[in-house]
């Protein structure tokens, strides 16, 4: 084998490896489980290393010499059909890889901490390198059958981790939900692999995207939307997102890497490989841009209301990925991409300090069991919390860039990518394709960007600032304060790594205007110039005064998300807040608040029916009907059958006479 | 080989002759074991000397003469690309079913593990049989052994599930060999030579092709027989009754050898004996696939038993296997025969587990447990990878048959329609929608049953009987061509020979020697030149 695919070889093989090591062991040898530095160890390196031969081979791509294709072997090979399993290095697989294994190793790193006293650590780590493994299929791959493998594999991992305290049947509910939503779109995405092969003959995205042409424009149309179909169960959109906020009932570091940083991210993945498809279809592209800023702003107003400090970042997380499929829509698909990679790094650092929170507030709980404190709260809820800067300084400082960078102030990370999108929205607006429609999205999005900004300042203010509310809330655990302390190192170096990509990852995506303005040579934006040969992106047409302008009224637009929060939440008066919002948006802020009711509207109108019919009409009539049937069938032979017997009566008078019967029927047919 | 191709077929009944002479039960059991080990590793070199390329031909034949003069039934047999895998398939699960009834079967065991060898030969004799008379009589033969384990070492209810489960199934048979007599006078006619003859290899040739009409009738007579076997609905109902009053071994063979014997006899028989009847009634044949992918699907969501519930998937698998046989392009029909052999790994492996439980607690009802992963981790895991496997998850073997079924469906000529293979796929969502809702209900949660505290975990045996069909599970997943390859040949050839043959048929028709009925369902017009140029245009 050459080099390169020996290098890639190695990147897919070590998570694997990682997986079989302690999953296998773990599972035969009863001793081998409580080694945890052991297993914690051979996890981190089969995450590292692959991120440390990413970095090789990013650092030495040749743009010019194009990708780097790693065949391993033939997968499939049946009537024309021919697959292998084989991966593409280029641009846009690089820095995909480079996410999921840089911010995988740190989450890794986190685990050991946080799992510590798990006592299925073992099982864990198995399970997140098989993840990590599922996830480099996903972006690696160079055909779209083992993207779905890939596809597939993080569903089930993520079935796996959501549901890995499965004692608990809500838990093991949650990861059951996640998995079948996303069949649902996993459906629609293979019927689009049909077609794709139907067209063209192959499933690799070299001859895919060369042979456009071979598509007639009802299938692109087709092909487009049922991939976009396939997304949104992936990438948690409008209408199969519901299973996303519950997903937190997983470890959250699980939350964090799974459900924020990457695996959802695979839809915005997989539409931008497939943009110059995309870019043919104005049609599906309004589509998307639709359920994106759709997406963005139903799960904004539900993330106002909630008090599970996971689940605030879970509609966050929903809302987020709107943005992108927003920026997908706009043709923006560098911008898309630049918002996968800074949401990555801000919110993986937000899920990976409400865990730091999570683990004090349940060693609160344990400790007050200790003491013979038969006390019981949720150690997610925000309303119990308060006050915890003082306590886990290194949680709240990172907790608080995190949060400055979502809300989009310059110049962290979120500024210059959410910046991005709605300025390629506005672009569309004065496209030949729906430009009202895309006018109306930018103000969708921009309210969806103050609400951001209020959301997650409500969110930090009330779990760090003002004071601790537990001892007055929940009797007994008062001086409860005592026992809240800074999480261990393992827990606190990942969370200042990715705050500090969180302040720097947007200078990887300065516009170029700026460059403009100053007189500069306008390539400052580096990802643009990295991504554009894989990325059909529409270009921006607005002048640079327009441009400045759009910058600054959404930086105004952020402040003013912040100030309001400061205002209402600033004082550690959490509740007569949320009340006062309550009273203002009336019937609205119950709407949101019982999130749109879209869980029972899917259980009313599918789930139970189907069931119900399942149950009470087909198996019925399986019982009835069609066995009924065949025992009819036979009841009838044997009536038949217990009729005719009175002729076989035995009796030889009786058989004379039917002779003579016959002879005299012979004879007088003869006869006349 | 050819040689040890008889060898393999006849040696479990080796097993039988040395029970004889044998005194105590685990003589008899380790005899069955040793004898069913040792039919395996015979039927290894067969696999390793096949010829890939030439597998549309049969290898390893013998062929005796024949029985009578002027009648050309003879013993024959053979493997070819579509029955080695089968084949390989049913020697595998020989010593399993022996160890997975090891300490579960207590009365009559000589002749239960006669019953299995015997079971075992039939199965390997339908398979390898190329004169449909023999054919036939493996095909009977069978019935017989499955006819006593389920009615002597079966459930409460066994009686009238064997009886069910054998009368309907011989309904079918005799229809089928109604027609096969028939076929045989026609083919012997053909021949010119003998009065009779049931030589598949004549019949499948090209030179012999068969009337319309008369490809009408044997073909729905054949089908039937078939699609009782397999079962298509709405001709399943003996299945469900039949695998829960089954002993597990009986349902392990059920499901993974008896049920594939449908299936196959659809591929080795009506797709290359009546291809006009074949392709005509394909869009039939595909409604009623997928009404059995989605009804069997929706059914087996609510069973409260877990054996009911493995029982109606397979009608939803198996409507699939259909779907891809009449789809009639090669990446289908390669799909329906990988399948064939997924269904028979995954399938074998649940009514295994199923099994397992079944001997701890005595019941199969799913309210019973719950919250069992904790007290049985390596069960846990091995159950996982059988309910991952049947729901199709990519990088497992059911992802690929069905990928290629629904994929071949979509672009068929003769479905000439999306909705087959769209509507099809749906079935993926409910396999995920039953499998993981049970699974859910067996294996996580708290314990709520005291009885299931006691539980302990897999022991060597039984770990030891579900890694191979694992292993495969994995292998075909991820290297499907080691297996695909050897039917690859196969049905490229017999689709194509099929076709022709077809043509051939329309060509010698003309629409004044067929009743009426007939030339508007072949769509005969006057003038055939049209059609011949249509289908040489393609």
């Amino acid at each position: 084998m050459e080099s390169p695919t020996v290098l890639v070889a190695l990147i897919i093989g070590l998570p694997l490896l990682g997986f079989l090591i302690n999953g296998i062991s773990g599972l035969f040898w009863q001793s081998f489980r409580s080694k945890k530095s052991f297993i914690g160890t051979i996890a981190n390196f089969a995450v590292f290393i692959p991120f440390l031969i990413t970095v090789y081979l990013f650092l030495n791509f040749n743009a010019e010499a194009g990708a780097i294709h790693a065949k391993l072997f033939t997968w499939i090979d049946t009537g024309g059909l021919t697959v292998d399993i084989a991966y593409q290095i280029d641009q846009l697989s690089l820095i995909m890889a480079l996410v999921v294994t840089g911010v995988g190793s740190l989450i890794h790193l986190y685990s050991i901490g946080y799992m510590s006293h798990d006592p299925g650590f073992w099982k864990f780590f198995a399970y997140l390198n098989l993840f990590i493994f599922a996830m480099l299929n996903l972006i690696l791959a160079d055909n779209l059958l083992l993207l779905f493998l890939g596809w597939e594999g993080v569903g089930l991992c993520s079935y796996l981790l959501i549901g890995f305290w499965y004692t608990d049947m809500l838990k093991s509910d949650a990861a059951k939900k996640a998995f079948l939503y996303n069949r649902v779109g996993d459906f629609a995405f293979l019927v689009a692999i049909f077609m794709i092969f139907e067209a063209v003959g192959s499933l690799n995205f070299d001859v895919i995207l060369a042979n456009l042409d071979a598509f007639t424009g009802d299938a692109v149309f087709w092909i487009a939307f049922l991939m976009f179909i396939g997304a949104t169960g992936k990438s948690a959109q409008i209408p199969l997102f519901v299973w996303l906020p519950d997903a937190m009932a997983g470890p959250t570091s699980v939350s964090a890497l799974i459900h924020a940083a990457t695996m959802v991210t695979s839809g915005i993945y997989l539409i931008t490989r497939m943009s110059p498809m995309y870019v043919l279809s104005p049609e599906v592209m309004m589509i998307v841009a639709v359920i994106g800023a759709l997406t963005a702003i139903v799960a904004a107003t539900i993330a106002i209301t909630q008090y599970d400090i996971k689940g605030v970042l879970a509609y966050s997380t929903v809302s987020q990925l709107g943005f992108m499929f927003l920026a997908l829509g706009a043709g923006a698909y560098t911008a898309a991409l630049f918002h996968v990679i800074t949401h990555a790094f801000f919110k993986a650092c937000l899920f990976l300090g409400s865990g730091s929170v999570i683990h004090t507030m349940e060693h609160v709980e344990h400790k007050l069991h200790d003491k013979g404190k038969d006390v019981h709260f949720d150690p997610q809820d925000i309303r119990n919390m308060g006050g915890l800067r003082k306590y886990m300084p290194s949680t709240y400082k990172t907790f608080l860039i995190a949060t400055i960078a979502i809300a989009g102030i310059p110049p962290l990370a979120g500024f210059f990518s959410k910046d991005e999108i709605l300025m390629h929205t506005m672009n569309m607006g004065f496209g030949e394709f729906a430009g009202a429609m895309y006018f109306l999205l930018w103000g969708v999005a921009t309210v969806t960007a103050f609400l951001t900004a209020f959301y997650m300042f409500r969110l930090t203010l009330t779990t760090f600032h003002g004071s601790f509310k537990l001892p007055k809330k929940v009797k007994g655990a008062e001086n409860a304060e005592q026992y809240l302390h800074e999480s261990p190192s393992t827990m606190t170096i990942p969370l200042w790594t990715l705050a500090g990509l969180s302040v720097v990852g947007g200078f990887i995506g300065i516009p170029n205007f700026i460059a403009k303005t100053f007189g500069g040579e306008g390539t400052i934006n580096w990802l643009a110039s990295w991504i554009s040969p894989i990325a059909a992106d529409i270009p921006l047409t607005l002048s640079i005064p327009a441009e400045w302008a759009l910058m600054i009224f959404a930086t105004l637009v952020a402040v003013a998300g912040v100030y309001t929060a400061f205002k209402m939440y600033g004082n550690d008066n959490q509740e007569v807040s949320d009340a006062k919002i309550s009273s203002r948006f009336g019937g609205l802020y119950q709407v949101w608040k019982e999130k749109y009711n879209l869980d029972e509207l899917y259980e009313g109108t599918v789930v139970h029916p189907t069931v119900r019919f399942s149950d009470r009409v087909l198996a019925v009539f399986d019982l009835k009907v069609i066995d009924g049937f065949v025992n009819a069938v036979a009841g009838i032979v044997r009536l038949a059958g217990s009729l005719l017997r009175y002729i076989q009566t035995g009796v030889t008078s009786n058989y004379a006479f039917f002779l003579i019967l016959g002879v005299i029927l012979v004879l007088s047919l003869l006869l006349f | 080989m050819e040689f040890l191709l008889n060898l393999t077929i006849y040696f479990p009944l080796l097993g039988v002759l040395a029970f004889l002479f044998l005194k105590g039960d685990n003589a008899v059991k380790w005899t069955s074991l040793v004898v069913t080990s040792i039919t395996f590793l015979l039927s290894l070199p067969l696999l390793f000397n096949f010829d890939v390329a030439g597998s549309a031909t049969p290898q390893f034949v013998t062929e005796g003469s024949p029985i009578l003069s002027g009648l050309d039934i003879k013993y024959l047999v053979g493997l070819d690309g579509l029955s080695l895998l089968l084949f390989m398939l049913t020697t595998l699960f020989g010593p399993i079913v022996i160890l997975a009834s090891w300490n579960s079967v207590k009365k009559s065991l000589v002749g239960y593990y006669s019953m299995l060898l015997i079971l075992q030969t039939a199965s390997l004799g339908v398979f390898a049989s190329l004169d449909l008379v023999v054919f036939y009589v493996f095909f009977e033969l069978s019935l017989i052994p499955m006819y006593f384990l389920i009615g002597i070492w079966g459930g409460s209810d066994k009686v009238r599930a064997t009886i069910k489960f054998f009368i309907y199934t011989l309904v079918g048979s005799l229809i089928m060999l109604v027609a096969l007599i028939y076929l045989g006078y026609n083919a012997g006619a053909a021949t010119g030579v003998y009065q009779f003859t049931a030589d598949w290899r004549f019949i499948s040739s090209p030179e012999y092709t068969i009337g319309l009409v008369e490809q009408t009738w044997l073909f729905l007579a054949f089908a039937l027989a078939f699609c009782i076997k397999v079962p298509l609905f709405p001709f399943h109902t003996w299945l469900p009754y039949a695998h829960t009053e089954a002993p597990t071994a009986g349902s392990v063979v059920l499901a993974a050898i008896m049920l594939k014997l449908g299936t196959y006899g659809l591929i080795r028989v009506c797709m290359t004996a009546f291809p006009n009847a074949f392709m005509e009634f394909a869009p039939w044949m595909a409604t009623l696939a997928v009404i059995g992918i989605i009804y069997g699907a929706l059914v087996a969501m609510v069973q409260k038993d877990v054996k009911k519930l493995v029982a109606y998937s397979s009608v939803s698998h198996l409507g699939f296997v259909v779907l891809g046989i009449f789809a009639f392009n090669t990446i289908a029909v390669q799909g329906a025969i990988i399948q064939m052999i997924n269904h028979g790994l995954s399938t074998g492996a649940l009514f295994l587990i199923v099994g397992m439980i079944y001997d701890r607690r005595h019941t199969r009802m799913i309210a019973d447990f719950g919250g069992i992963a904790k007290k049985m981790p390596v069960f846990a895991v091995m159950f996982m990878i059988a309910t991952l496997a049947s729901i199709g998850l990519p990088g497992l073997n059911g992802f690929i048959g069905e990928f290629f079924i629904l994929n071949g469906s979509f672009f068929s000529e003769l479905y000439a329609n999306k909705a087959y293979a769209v509507i099809a796929a749906l079935g993926v969502i409910l396999a995920a929608v039953y499998m993981l809702w049970m699974y859910q209900r067996v294996m996580f949660g708290p314990i709520t049953n005291k009885e299931n505290e006691k539980l302990i975990d897999l022991n060597g045996r039984e770990i030891g009987l579900l890694v191979p069909l694992v292993i495969f599970m994995v292998w075909i997943g991820i290297r499907p061509v080691d297996f695909t390859k050897y039917s690859e040949e196969w049905v490229d050839t017999y689709i194509t020979l099929s076709e022709e043959k077809s043509i051939t048929v329309i060509e010698n028709t003309s629409k004044e020697d067929i009743p009426n009925w007939t030339a508007r369902f072949y769509n005969i017009d006057e003038n055939q030149s049209e059609y011949r140029l249509a289908h040489q245009g393609k």
